[in-house]
């Protein structure tokens, strides 16, 4: 597939842009010779129609939910409603500067102010931040909230431990890493579930707390929540829940409920926002009381019938964000809120649990399932031993053949050769019938003709890619024929 | 009730009837009874669609801000937002895919983010670029994470000058990592002034142009810092006009790229630009897309480096980056393509050259003058006696300036900022002139 740098010839140009009035050379006499800019820039110079070509060529080379299922486990790909894209396109929202003064944005901040009571609600707590960009922005916002936490107790020198289940994402240590803690790993028990006695011995007066996401990675509710939650109370240490999996329970359980100290919502996912290719997410963060003083300033207070920005929280951690945070997502996640109201919340998570389990129950005697119990909203098959030198990459990539999106492979760690799948709420039963039914030629096809899955997909617009090789010989950018760059 | 599920009554009693359980219910028999009990619904109806849409356009209609002549900037433009970024950002193979994780169908992606980093390496001078942060402020903040850890220091360098919300983002997650940060003064030009370069030092920021509006000059400062990074804070539109940093030798060059085709959005979903040299290729933050070939031999791309991210190196990872602004990422790119080289320029120029026809025609007003002497793209600190006067008289002729607090926060006393874009009419810069004249 040729690039754009490919494609288009010099002079070519895909707007009509406004005339200069004045020599170009004239205008930039404002600015010193050694700081204007001496060689342009080497963009792309194509008319409209090859802009649009080119980039509807590429959209045809993906796979989003709008093309068919796709079950990549803790990612959450449900259909993205229509409706939402218009209500995040008025320009009430996408014309409004967020520094403008208070009484000019009472529209925007009673948005903002009406997901934040509706979040609070789900998570049962009292405290919000709807700042950080992404879950992993959230989880950084919470360790650095259980930093500050400590700061202020005086505890900090001595808390810096954070616990993490073996079954964690990688954002959760990675987030804790850089808030500057040590990150201890606590391993699963044979249920799949954070090992009590292992937990046991980690606590002590060194811990900050423990991140915990429910449910696990596995698909597992954690039963012991409650009690695991008063064990890290219990040593003075903080309970983070990451709400990747909040899909599993809305609208029947709250985190505030099981002991939950913090607690991120990702609205890309529980929340129906599109997953845009990797972005622009959203991840609020929802906190109990004894953590409210610390949040992210300015807070959005309502006042009579007035939306207000209160600065003045001396305990605050500061901004994580330059203004509100993803405002556009947001006003996605409201109208689904308001679509769906307590009753379809709960339906949400009632129907995503029914359809993960119908899969779990109908895979399971043709895969390995190694932890083979009631799940939530995802399970986790393992690739392992289907047939001789089969592996779940070549799984994943026969599913393409069949027009599937492969679920999460090789996460969690701690099942080898894993194969996360989630089949979210959205998909009809004639669906995950055919998924199954895919599911199980390819463990056919593994014993029959297992060259037909290790040189998968055969039906994709490439083959199976070099992956190696992009490391071994970088190419990041454009090599352009003319005045290469210097190193590349 | 949900319109978004197709279970039927008959589909929910079959799935019940393979997992062998009595009802929805039992699904969660393995939530603590307790927890089920306390829950508490937040007492709200379904509502139909027509309804739902109505409630949120009447929010929309509630923000009166929306309708003033924006010469607000402040670190976000209201720059010309051509139709076709919007209509390529609609395709839904693009924004209901989620990362590449399958590279054999998400060639449309990884295709786009190597487009996007060539484009955004093109721009600064650097050698590779990474395909999204989530805003120009965290951007900065994960370069300051970068040198620290490359350099070993412990002390950030930050002008006054550098936008005072990036300024309290970056503030936020120095205090985390234990960074002290050391102002940078300004001079009468509105420049900073580099005094000495304390022991320890990890970086210095430079925000260009900064938030006063003013160019800075990046000659010689690379050399001063020697091994600790020169983190360049850009917009991206005036590179269309400035010197690229990494001909100054910059170390890492981020910024907030929404100006290059995202609507204001009152300030988010935004775009972090983050570009670094190839020596700090294994150190940088953010998703990369890689050419590669497929078993065929046919060219195509991946996600390369990945054993730099959360997903593979966990608490070894660089960032915890994970979910970024992709779709915002390739609005940029649409945007610069649809641009070319001239055009960027032509958007830096237009501006350019209201907004020194508007500058002219305020300081010959009484009583304002420009806050600072140095050389300016298109948005100018004014100084005058009471700008908040000033702003109120502005305000009442339907026009928009950034609020005086904000310079105040950067020790610029008595004064406002005003942008202005190629979307401002001579009629909107006759406004703002006969408004300011005003009396009284």
């Amino acid at each position: 597939m040729p690039t754009i740098f490919d494609r288009g010839q010099k002079g070519r140009r895909a707007l009509a842009l406004p005339e200069l009035s004045r020599p170009e050379e004239e205008i930039l006499r404002a600015i010193p010779a050694g700081m204007r800019r001496k060689n342009p820039p080497r963009l792309p110079e194509v008319s409209q129609p090859e802009l649009v070509r080119h980039y509807t060529a590429l959209a045809r080379l993906n796979y989003g939910v709008d093309t068919g299922f796709y079950p990549l486990g803790s990612c959450t790909m449900k259909y993205n409603p229509k409706l939402h894209e218009d209500l995040a396109r008025l320009p009430g929202f996408t014309d409004l500067h967020p520094l403008l003064p208070e009484e000019e944005i009472q529209g925007a901040l009673s948005l903002l102010w009406e997901l934040s009571e509706h979040l609070k609600g789900i998570a049962g707590m009292p405290g919000i931040t709807l700042q950080p960009a992404a879950g992993a922005h959230g989880e950084l916002t919470g360790m650095f909230l259980i930093k500050r936490y400590f700061e202020d107790r005086g505890e900090h020198l001595k808390r810096q431990k954070i616990l993490l289940p073996d079954s964690a994402h990688g954002t959760n240590p990675a987030s804790a890493a850089m808030a500057g803690f040590r990150v201890v790993s606590i391993p699963s028990d044979r249920r799949g579930m954070v090992d009590l006695a292992a937990l046991k011995e980690n606590l002590d007066e060194t811990v900050a707390g423990i991140m915990l996401t429910v449910p696990n990675t596995l698909g597992i509710f954690e039963e012991d929540i409650l009690e695991i939650t008063e064990l890290v109370h219990g040593v003075g240490g903080l309970c983070y829940f990451d709400g990747a999996n909040l899909n599993a329970f809305l609208g029947r359980a709250r985190p505030g409920d099981m002991g939950a100290d913090i607690f991120h919502f990702n609205l890309h996912k529980t929340f129906s926002t599109p997953h845009g290719g990797g972005g622009p997410g959203a991840g609020p963060l929802a906190v109990a009381e004894p953590l409210v003083p610390y949040l992210p300033v300015p807070e959005i207070v309502k006042e009579g019938e007035k939306f207000r920005l209160r600065y003045d929280k001396p305990k605050s951690i500061g901004r994580v964000h330059p203004y509100f945070g993803n405002f556009l997502v947001m006003v996605k996640a409201l109208a689904y809120i308001l679509t769906l109201g307590d009753e379809g919340m709960r339906e949400v998570s009632g129907a995503a649990v029914l359809a993960a389990n119908y899969l779990r129950v109908r895979l399971k005697t043709t895969y390995k399932l190694p932890y083979d119990r009631l799940c939530k909203h995802e399970f986790v098959l393992s690739g392992e031993g289907l047939a001789p030198g089969i592996r779940t990459l070549d799984i994943a990539k026969r599913l393409i053949d069949y027009g599937f999106h492969p679920p999460t492979i090789y996460f969690p760690l701690i099942v080898r050769e894993a194969l996360m799948i989630e089949p979210t709420e959205t998909e009809p039963k004639e669906v995950l019938d055919a998924f199954c039914e895919a599911m199980l030629k390819i463990a056919e096809e593994a014993r029959t003709n297992p060259e037909l899955l290790r040189e998968a997909p055969h039906r994709a617009p490439v083959r199976r890619l070099d992956e190696a090789r992009a490391v071994r010989q970088p190419i990041l950018r454009y090599p352009f024929l003319e005045n290469p760059p210097k190193t590349q | 009730m949900n319109p978004y599920i197709p279970h039927t009554k008959k589909d929910i009693e079959e799935m019940l009837k393979v997992v062998g359980l009595p009802d929805v219910e039992a699904l969660f028999s393995d939530i603590p009874e307790e927890v089920r009990r306390r829950f508490q619904p937040l007492g709200l109806p379904p509502r139909d669609e027509i309804w739902v849409s109505r409630y949120i356009a009447g929010l929309a209609e509630r923000s009166p801000g929306r309708r003033l002549v924006p010469f607000l900037g402040a670190g976000l433009y209201d720059h010309y937002v051509p139709p076709v970024v919007g209509h390529i950002l609609s395709r839904a193979e693009f924004y209901t895919a989620y990362t590449p994780y399958q590279p054999e169908i998400s060639q449309g992606t990884l295709t786009w983010m190597f487009e996007y980093q060539t484009m955004v390496c093109e721009l600064t001078g650097m050698e590779v670029a990474n395909s999204s942060m989530y805003d120009g402020a965290t951007a900065l903040a994960e370069a300051v994470y970068m040198a620290a850890r490359a350099v070993g220091g412990k002390t950030v360098l930050v002008p006054k000058s550098l936008h005072p919300h990036v300024r309290e983002v970056l503030a936020t997650y120095a205090w985390a990592a234990g960074l002290k940060i050391v102002d940078v003064p300004f001079n009468e030009s509105g420049q900073l002034e580099l005094r000495e370069i304390p022991e320890g030092t990890c970086a210095l920021i430079v925000q260009e142009p900064n938030f006063f509006g003013v160019v800075e000059d990046l000659s010689g400062l690379k050399e001063r810092l020697g091994k600790a990074f020169l983190i360049v804070y850009v917009n991206p539109i005036a590179l269309g006009v400035l010197e690229p940093p990494g001909n100054f030798g910059a170390d890492v060059v981020v910024g907030e790229g929404q100006v290059l085709g995202l609507p204001l959005s009152f300030g988010g979903p935004l775009l972090g630009l983050f570009a670094t040299r190839m020596e700090y290729l294994r150190r940088m933050p953010g998703r990369l897309s890689g050419r590669t070939v497929d078993a065929e031999g046919k060219e195509g791309y991946v996600m390369a480096f990945q054993t730099r991210e959360q997903h593979i190196r966990r608490e070894q990872a660089t960032s915890n980056i994970c979910t970024n602004s992709a779709l915002c990422a390739l609005a940029a790119a649409v945007y610069l393509a649809a641009l070319g080289p001239e055009g960027l320029a032509r958007v830096a120029l237009l501006s350019m050259e209201r907004a020194h026809a508007l500058a002219e025609r305020i300081f010959s007003v009484p009583g304002f003058r420009p806050a600072f002497s140095g050389p300016f793209l298109y948005e100018f600190a004014v100084a005058c006696e009471d700008p908040e006067a000033a702003v109120r008289k502005l305000r009442a002729a339907g026009i928009a300036v950034a609020s005086p607090s904000l310079l105040k926060k950067c020790g610029v006393e008595n004064a406002f900022l005003v942008a202005v874009t190629e979307k401002r009419t001579q009629e909107e810069l006759d406004l703002f002139v006969r408004a300011l004249s005003q009396r009284g």
